[in-house]
């Protein structure tokens, strides 16, 4: 445990006893046993016109997978989610269902209790997986090849649907594994037991699907390559780029990237091996400053804050999972603003701060400060699309605002090369609107392959 | 407070609720275990002559389930008392001494013939008990010896036992009917012309609760096998109703006391068998389900709500109902209602817009100026009724009668005058109102 107080800045692993971080970071969300999930699913009013598929970005048949669990069909049910959302046993886990699906249920409206979605969708997907059936098979072969870049949500769905088709598809990924942000994204707690791995093993087991870990565009493919060796290329990079704080200091010891430090945690074999600070100060109000304050918390800071420049309404993260910090220990500090960060022996050691204020829509500093003793100060104030990769041999893709500039196709300025997820403008950093949009871009590039 | 004891046949108890013949009734221990808890009587499970009879030794029970395994619907096979008659008679007799307060009523099924009727009415003479009552109802197991619903399906044997009760013995004779028959109302004649003192009913209904599709066998399967039982509890209820109403607004049995049983579950379900003539109500499978404490419910509520009526005994609203059950030729033909859907209620699941677009008559909206909203449409609408029934909000779909103007779906305008079938043009048989 943490003694050494008077040497800082302290920053240090074994933080607890082995068995608190088992504790700490098993199932968020336990799942539902099959008696649970009856209860649940005998609660859905199998409603006309589902507001909760309206709600669902990939229009997953809600009533009907719920009817299905309450018929004693599981499977059936797994399947019915799977047609439209080929992620849906990582969405149960990780949507927002508290903003979309469960949100629009009409019991939240008839009594604060919507049906739990989630844990539903989690129940029956969780069945398929376990079982092992094969629920989905591929068209005839088409001889068609499509590439697709990155083995996130996004390449991973389209590149299924494109297999069901009967296309062949090449994922390239930079990663030594694929899954994307659902394989080094997420907390930990979301998403235990490997599952991310297991979801990507049912989804290759369709067939037609090779992955080439390791492959970075701009390094070993290139675009202009791609579509010369493809058919259709469908972009799924993601967003490589952190943004900067722009405060001095930035680059003292201590001062980290939330989403590698994410991506660490996720790949820990032994999380009494990754480092914490003692007092912790989070930047940011979106779901990676959540997950890296819970979690920094749960390897044992003493002390962790999030801070934020604007109010609670506008934080990205969902006023569940602000509560889930909050239950956590973590305090959310709004409308303050990091001015500097303090720094001994190149060490980070303080972090201090400007009130903020919003005149007219716009955000100013008011001018008083206060100054916050940190050990640790993760960044966490969003990232940004990498655009050079990929125009580096051939002709230029639009962009719009940053980003991959497509239609509602999701085709890009190329016309044969598609793009999803976060890297394309408008996209909403949800796993599960980059699955719609692997879904939407496989389904216009089956109909350009088929025409 | 509304005074709650009831006098059936001269039969007192401090409620109207008595446990129906049936496995909480089979025990001297679950009796007591009853009225220690409140119930007003109970009727003894049904004794039978000679050796005991044998039970399974597998399942008895299958069920239906609603929402949340809430049992609707149960069906046993199992058969009437497996003690001997000795040691039933010893307990009846205790339990009676001991709770003179309480209705003891003793069910009975011996084969028919006259000397066994005789026999055994002589040895439930002597345990002081209060009444017996015939158990002419049993669909499964004893039929296929004769007796129960064998009975009770043939009126003649339902007069020719319940005459030789009425001959051979002083105590009041209840016959049970069996809902396994097609016209409720020629058995209740034929106990009504032996001399019964009351019916009661239902019975329970032939059954087949499941087919277990892994054994393919009916539930409760018993190695392999099952047979059809008997079904009780909530599903009944509605059956059981209409039974009674028959039996009560029937000129030939209008005025015979019946005992109302079938899926009485609250003291609302009570009030209503009441309602249509029941001067008492027997209560099973909610016992079977919650145990004996539901009495508490079932008097306080009927006693509040009694209070609030302004009853201030059973008589004051036993029979209310009957004279509101008719024929549907007599039904007014020119009462106009539509439905009306409480927006600030409405939860906009739309289930009464699927019902109606698919399966009605497409009277309800899903959508106005683009907004999902849940309108009556009343050029459409019928007042069927289908869309308060399938609304999880109670309340919320209300059916509302139209008094002024003109009908908007038929444009006909609203007639006060009654006016049914028997006279309507339509109706090739009508009767000609008299100029």
């Amino acid at each position: 445990m943490s003694t050494n107080a008077g040497s800082r800045p302290d920053i240090q692993s074994s933080r607890l006893e082995d068995e608190d971080y088992s504790k700490n970071f098993s199932d968020i969300h336990p799942p539902l046993n099959k008696h649970e999930a009856f209860v649940e699913a005998d609660r859905c009013y199998f409603c006309y016109d589902a507001p909760c598929t309206v709600a669902c970005p990939t229009s997953i048949d809600i009533p009907m997978f719920i009817r299905q669990i309450a018929a004693d069909n599981p499977k059936g049910s797994a399947k019915t989610i799977f047609e439209q959302n080929i992620l849906g046993g990582m969405c149960a886990r990780v949507c927002p269902t508290e903003t979309l699906c469960e949100q629009a249920c009409v019991r939240e409206e008839a009594e604060g209790k919507p049906v739990k979605i989630g844990l539903l969708q989690r129940f029956a997907t969780d069945h398929l997986l376990e079982d092992g059936d094969k629920v989905f098979t591929r068209a005839a072969l088409t001889g068609k090849r499509v590439a697709v870049v990155g083995a996130g949500p996004a390449g991973l769905s389209c590149a299924h649907r494109l297999a069901m088709h009967g296309h062949d598809v090449v994922v390239y990924d930079a990663r030594e594994k694929a899954g994307g942000l659902n394989e080094y994204g997420i907390a930990a707690y979301k998403s235990v037991n490997d599952f991310a791995q297991k979801e990507v093993e049912f989804l290759l087991s369709i067939g037609g699907i090779t992955i080439e870990n390791g492959n970075r565009l701009g390094e070993t493919i290139s675009l202009a390559d791609l579509r010369q060796n493809f058919d259709a290329v469908f972009l799924g990079m993601g967003l490589a780029g952190i943004n900067a704080l722009r405060a001095e200091g930035e680059d003292l010891d201590g001062v980290v990237d939330a989403v590698s430090y994410i991506a660490d945690l996720r790949q820990a074999k032994d999380l009494s091996k990754i480092s914490v600070g003692r007092k912790v100060v989070v930047i940011g109000g979106g779901m990676t400053a959540i997950d890296a304050a819970v979690q920094t918390k749960l390897l044992g800071a003493e002390e962790v804050t999030i801070l934020y420049r604007r109010g609670k309404e506008q934080m990205n993260a969902s006023e569940y999972e602000q509560e889930l910090a909050q239950t956590n220990g973590v305090t959310i500090r709004h409308w303050i603003k990091p001015n500097k960060l303090i720094g001994e022996n190149g060490k980070v050691v303080a972090i201090e701060c400007e009130y903020t204020e919003s005149k007219n829509g716009s955000l100013s500093g008011t001018g008083e400060t206060l100054t916050l003793n940190a050990d640790m100060v993760f960044k966490a104030i969003g990232q940004n699309f990498v655009a050079a990769p990929l125009n580096g041999s051939a002709e230029a893709i639009e962009l719009d605002s940053g980003r991959i500039k497509v239609d509602e196709n999701r085709r890009t300025s190329l016309g044969d090369v598609w793009a999803g997820g976060d890297c394309i403008a408008g996209g909403e950093d949800l796993t599960v609107a980059a699955v719609e949009d692997g879904k939407v871009a496989a389904e216009a590039i089956n109909d350009v392959l088929s025409a | 407070m509304a005074d709650i004891s009831c006098n059936f046949l001269g039969i007192k108890s401090p409620n109207p609720y008595w446990l129906a013949s049936a496995p909480p009734t089979d025990k001297e221990y679950n009796v007591v275990r009853a009225f220690e808890a409140g119930w007003g009587g109970v009727v003894w499970k049904t004794l039978g002559e000679g050796d005991p009879v044998v039970n399974v030794n597998g399942p008895r029970y299958g069920a239906i389930h609603g929402p949340d395994r809430r049992l609707l619907g149960l069906n046993n096979i199992e058969l009437i008392t497996d003690r001997s008659l000795e040691t039933n008679l010893e307990e009846i007799t205790r339990v009676k001494k001991n709770w003179p307060d309480r209705a003891l009523i003793v069910s009975l099924m011996v084969p028919c013939e006259e000397q066994s009727w005789i026999d055994i009415l002589k040895r439930v003479e002597e345990t002081g008990c209060d009444g017996v009552e015939l158990n002419f109802g049993c669909p499964h197991g004893m039929s296929e010896r004769g007796m129960g619903a064998a009975v009770g399906q043939v009126p003649e044997y339902v007069e020719m036992v319940t005459r030789w009760c009425k001959t051979h013995s002083d105590l009041p004779v209840i016959v049970k009917l069996t809902p396994n028959i097609s016209d409720i109302r020629q058995s209740a004649r034929a106990a009504h012309r032996g001399g019964a003192d009351a019916v009661s009913l239902i019975n329970t209904i032939n059954s087949i609760v499941s087919v277990d599709l892994d054994a393919m066998a009916p539930n409760p399967t018993v190695d392999g096998k099952g047979t059809h039982g008997g079904y009780c509890g909530p599903a009944v209820k509605p059956i059981a109703l209409s039974m009674v109403s028959e039996i009560a607004r029937d000129p030939e049995t209008h005025g015979l006391p019946i005992s109302g049983i079938g899926g009485v579950t609250t003291w609302k379900d009570a009030a209503e068998f009441m309602a249509l003539g029941s001067g008492s109500v027997q209560v099973c499978t909610a016992a079977m389900t919650y145990g004996f404490k539901i009495i508490e419910e079932l008097n306080a509520g009927l006693s509040n709500w009694m209070d609030e009526q302004g009853y201030d005994k059973l008589d004051d609203f036993v029979g209310r109902a009957v004279p509101n059950v008719t024929d549907w030729q007599y039904l007014n033909l020119n009462y106009i209602a539509k439905a009306k859907i409480d927006q600030d209620a409405c939860i906009k699941c739309g289930r009464c817009h699927i019902a109606c677009e698919d399966t009605s008559h497409q009277a309800i909206t899903s959508m106005v100026d683009g907004v999902r909203k849940f309108e009556v449409i009343d050029d459409e609408c019928v007042g069927c009724n289908l869309c308060v029934s399938v609304c999880p909000v109670e309340g919320c779909i209300t059916m509302e009668q139209m008094t002024e103007g003109s009908d908007p779906r038929t444009n006909k305008p609203i007639d006060h005058d009654y006016a049914n079938w028997t006279t309507h043009p339509n109706n090739p048989s009508a009767v000609k109102a008299a100029e």
